[in-house]
């Protein structure tokens, strides 16, 4: 079985938000909501600053308190990837996602329904990169199978320091950045 | 599920980077679900290449109908390796931007109130070939001006430069790189260009001195300096501000604004006193090395300290680090440059200091540019001008561009009526107002004119004053022409529709075209449709114009760029040498080799108003644009979180700016950060629009141009240094 995740190298990535456009151009996001965002996190007084600067959306945790929470069953891990994702037509709109979700990687569409990155799995589907990855001009997005030791992904958190995002939250996050 | 299991397993292997190259485009049909929608129109795939910057990077846009989906890098592109930054991946947003010109405008009301008349294209191009006619008959050609920006302005340069005006000209000069090229043309013979012809990805130190690469999103560079990264290049950022990449350097030098000359040249001074100088370099191509030893001499690490506010052993450690990489390391040069009215010096010690380094052609340093060879259309000669150009007249600014011309020194004339009266601005797609320092200057020369005429996308400030206004279509609707473009592999590009125009907007070859024809001067266009002329020029060249069309970019034969694959040196200066000290410059008058003058300062209480780019917006071009819009719609001022406290602003509260002039600005953002000096404001260019017609941006963010009143004009080569700007801040508005 498969595992997706991402490896996200700050050390390269400007906070550019090009995989903030190219989500929304891809997957039609609505105005006003976006699935990725940036974060920026600095530290010091001036001169003397430290900086990271991190693409983020939805961890697609492998212990996701949103799918537990979500009383439709709309929420669910797919089979393939494990990749956390939203039956549009089950969801009622409810919100438990949301507020379970320790990230904000959640909205609720104008339609209706919780919407969140897909890691485009239609994408993948036909063996592409997620858009936001497949966009990024300083190719600090990696994209792979975790379950896979040969994988990029990987190799890349075996050779390098890296940390997930809020991990005492215990929803075991499959996106990992290198520092 | 779905999914089929054989493909993610196909997908998951290590190879995965590599997957989404695109093979063949054309038609293709897509039923698949997306958005969650079934979607039935078929996907149609268009190579094109962007335009919402001058980078021009190859493109392909996918469209559904007459609907644009989104658009992606073309693989095959040097220049984009298939990722676009996130301008142009935001790129589809023009096309639907509310604020559109539809149709052509005459003016009806007073210059710069917005009342239009709406007009046919006939009546709008006869209105314009009318007057034209006139001023040629009372004033000669020449007093027609043309501002154009970007290729999309080569097919009416054609059409006035038949009609017989020499000046042509672009702020990309006088507003932005001119200092940089002059800078190195003085000193080596040779001069940047656009892409610089930097080689950031086989760099292994690079100093950037206030350019803001990562903010500043010239796509290759940024990709370039991403691998650089990867190979462990140290970069030493110098900017008084702590950028995005200052935030990734091994040195961060915070230096005071308008002291760069100083650091430089104690760099200089230092390369020479710790021997770190290429000295077989230096005495094979150098001229005038004895010379810049006695002259910087004096620029010690303590004195530079004092000028600067660098720590001394950071300057000697940042130049140091510099020195144990060459020659894969240099000084970046560069791009809008235009800041203190001495920039062409401060750009020669730019030259002066890589010289040093010996890495002229070097890989990691700078590499010669090639290009595809595509010969130009046969067309009749242009009359010659016995005026000659109106702004670039030898004595005044000896090294002004001949090509690019002098923005400023056409406004001048144009209120002045000296050397002789320019009686109409023909402007394309730039929007002088925001370009040029001092908007009333600016308006001042229009309302001199007999004529203004506005080709643009939106109803940019600039179409606000003009006579009539021609609205064009996006880059996406039109046809354009051949992007061949000096860089690391020599191609061609084709510019192609995907969807067509919504309304009535025209692309600038028909307009062109029709406006010869009404001037009389249609034999300049031998024919009738832009494919007819591309596909002259592609099969002139030995290329297949379906390929063209098909692939988007045809490549060249590589050839050598670097001494290590064979280049020679050659230095293009009247000495043939690297020009250490410049006895053209002597001969002019002029220093010979840079000299550290002080610029004024903030007095208390002001702070000194820097701009810079934004990585989702283009000049004032692009914060219409509905997509990048969302990104950032509006400006921030960044202001150092002590004297917010001071103020007892936080972040978020807006202000108003007051200049040295008494100039207002809009309400802006208040960013309160620790990553900008005490003594300097920042904010992003563009912002602050007031064209009525720009209504979704109206108001949003102040404007750094309008704050710009005050300039200093480069003596060597016509420049306008516009960082001399001063601002209170005004609290609780
Ligand atoms: S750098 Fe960005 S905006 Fe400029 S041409 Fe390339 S993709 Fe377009």
């Amino acid at each position: 079985m498969a595992r997706y995740g991402m490896v996200i190298d700050t050390a390269k990535c400007v906070g550019c938000m090009d995989c903030v456009v190219a989500c929304k151009t891809e997957n039609n996001v609505p105005e006003g909501f976006n699935r990725d965002w940036i974060a920026y996190e600095t530290n010091g007084v001036f001169p003397t600053l430290t900086q990271e600067i991190r693409s983020e959306r939805c961890n697609q945790c492998d212990n996701p308190p949103c799918v537990y929470c979500c009383p439709s069953g709309a929420s669910h891990v797919s089979e393939q990837g494990g990749i956390v994702l939203v039956t549009q037509d089950e969801c009622v709109g409810c919100k438990a996602c949301m507020a379970a979700c320790p990230y904000g990687a959640r909205f609720v569409n104008p339609e209706g329904y919780a919407d969140k990155c897909t890691f485009c799995n239609h994408r993948l589907e036909n063996g592409e990169l997620p858009a936001c990855v497949s966009v990024c001009p300083t190719y600090c997005m990696h994209f792979g199978d975790f379950d896979d030791p040969e994988s990029e992904v990987s190799k890349l958190l075996k050779s390098r320091k890296n940390h997930p995002l809020i991990p005492a939250a215990g929803t075991e996050p499959q996106i990992y950045y290198l520092v | 599920m779905i999914f089929s299991r054989r493909k993610f397993l196909q997908i998951s292997s290590a190879t995965f980077g590599t997957a989404a190259v695109a093979t063949s485009l054309g038609y293709f049909s897509d039923t698949k679900k997306l958005f969650g929608k079934e979607i039935e129109e078929p996907v149609k795939k268009t190579a094109t290449y962007c335009n919402i910057c001058f980078w021009k990077c190859g493109a392909i846009a996918y469209s559904k109908g007459n609907k644009l989906w989104k658009i992606e890098g073309n693989p095959l592109d040097p220049l984009s390796n298939g990722r676009l930054c996130p301008r142009g991946t935001g790129g589809i947003g023009v096309s639907s931007d509310p604020n559109r010109l539809k149709s052509p405008l005459i003016r009806v009301g007073k210059r710069g109130e917005e009342e239009w008349k709406v007009v046919t294209w006939d009546e709008a191009l006869n209105f314009i070939a009318d007057k034209m006619k006139t001023i040629k008959t009372n004033y000669g050609p020449e007093s027609v001006a043309f501002f154009a920006h970007g290729i999309g302005g080569n097919f009416l340069k054609h059409t006035l430069k038949a009609y017989g005006t020499p000046n042509i000209t672009a702020p990309s000069f006088a507003q932005c790189r001119g200092p940089r090229e002059v800078g190195f043309e003085l000193t080596l013979g040779q001069f940047i260009g656009s892409p610089e012809r930097t080689d950031i990805e086989n760099s292994k130190a690079m100093a950037l001195i206030g350019s803001h690469l990562g903010e500043n999103m010239h796509n290759s560079q940024v990709q370039e300096l991403s691998k650089a990264i990867e190979n462990g290049i140290s970069l030493i950022v110098v900017d008084p501000r702590f950028s995005v990449i200052a935030g990734k350097a091994k040195y961060y030098l915070p230096i005071k604004p308008g002291t760069d000359m100083a650091l430089l040249l104690t760099w200089a001074n230092i390369l020479i006193k710790e021997n770190l100088y290429d000295k077989e370099f230096v005495s094979q191509y150098g001229f005038g090395f004895e010379q810049l030893v006695a002259e910087v001499s004096k620029y010690t690490p303590e004195w530079c300290y004092i000028e600067t506010g660098i720590e001394p052993e950071l300057i000697v450690n940042s130049i140091r680090e510099l020195a144990k990489n060459k020659p894969a390391s240099f000084v970046h040069p560069g791009r809008h440059v235009t800041w203190y009215g001495d920039d062409a010096q401060r750009s020669r010690a730019i030259a002066i200091v890589n010289s040093l380094l010996g890495n002229w052609n070097h890989k990691g340093a700078f590499f010669q540019p090639t290009k595809l060879s595509v010969p130009g259309y046969p067309y009749p000669e242009y009359p010659k001008s016995e005026k000659g150009r109106v702004d670039v007249r030898g004595e005044k600014y000896p090294w002004a561009g001949a090509d690019e011309g002098l923005t400023n020194e056409i406004r001048n004339a144009s209120i002045t009526g000296a050397p002789y009266p320019i009686k109409a601005w023909f402007v394309y797609a730039t929007n002088l107002i925001n370009a040029l320092p001092n908007q009333d200057e600016t308006i001042k020369a229009i309302n001199n004119l007999d004529l203004m005429v506005v080709v643009d996308v939106v109803p940019s400030e600039i179409a606000g004053y003009a006579d009539v206004v021609l609205p064009e279509s996006t880059y996406l609707e039109r046809w354009d022409d051949l992007n061949i473009t000096p860089f690391k592999k020599p191609f061609v590009g084709i510019r192609q529709p995907a969807v067509n125009p919504p309304d009535d907007q025209k692309d600038n070859w028909w307009i062109a075209k029709k406006l010869a024809d009404k001037l009389d001067l249609g034999h300049f266009f031998p024919w009738n449709h832009i494919e007819d002329y591309l596909k002259f020029r592609i099969e002139k060249g030995g290329f297949n114009y379906s390929e063209l069309k098909e692939k988007g970019i045809i490549l060249g034969t590589n050839k050598p760029i670097y001494i290590e694959d064979g280049v020679a040196n050659e230095f293009f200066t009247p000495s043939g040498k690297v020009e250490f000290y410049s006895t053209q410059l002597a001969e002019k008058g002029f220093d010979p080799i840079p000299k550290y003058t002080k610029h004024e300062e903030p007095p208390a209480g002001s702070f000194r108003l820097l701009f810079g780019r934004s990585p989702v917006h283009t000049f004032s071009q692009t914060q219409s644009n509905p997509i990048l819009q969302e990104m950032q719609s509006e400006n921030e001022l960044w202001l150092n979180i002590d004297i917010a406290n001071q103020y007892g602003l936080k972040s978020g509260d807006y202000v108003k700016l007051k200049n040295q002039d008494g100039k207002i600005s809009n309400k802006i953002k208040v960013k309160a950060t620790q990553r900008i000096r005490t003594d300097c404001v920042f904010m992003t260019h563009g912002f602050g629009h007031n064209s009525k017609g720009l209504k979704s941006v109206f108001g949003k963010g102040a404007s750094d141009s309008a704050l710009v009143t005050r300039y200093k004009v480069d003596p060597l080569m016509g420049g306008t240094g516009m960082n001399m700007n001063f601002v209170t801040l005004e609290v609780g508005v």
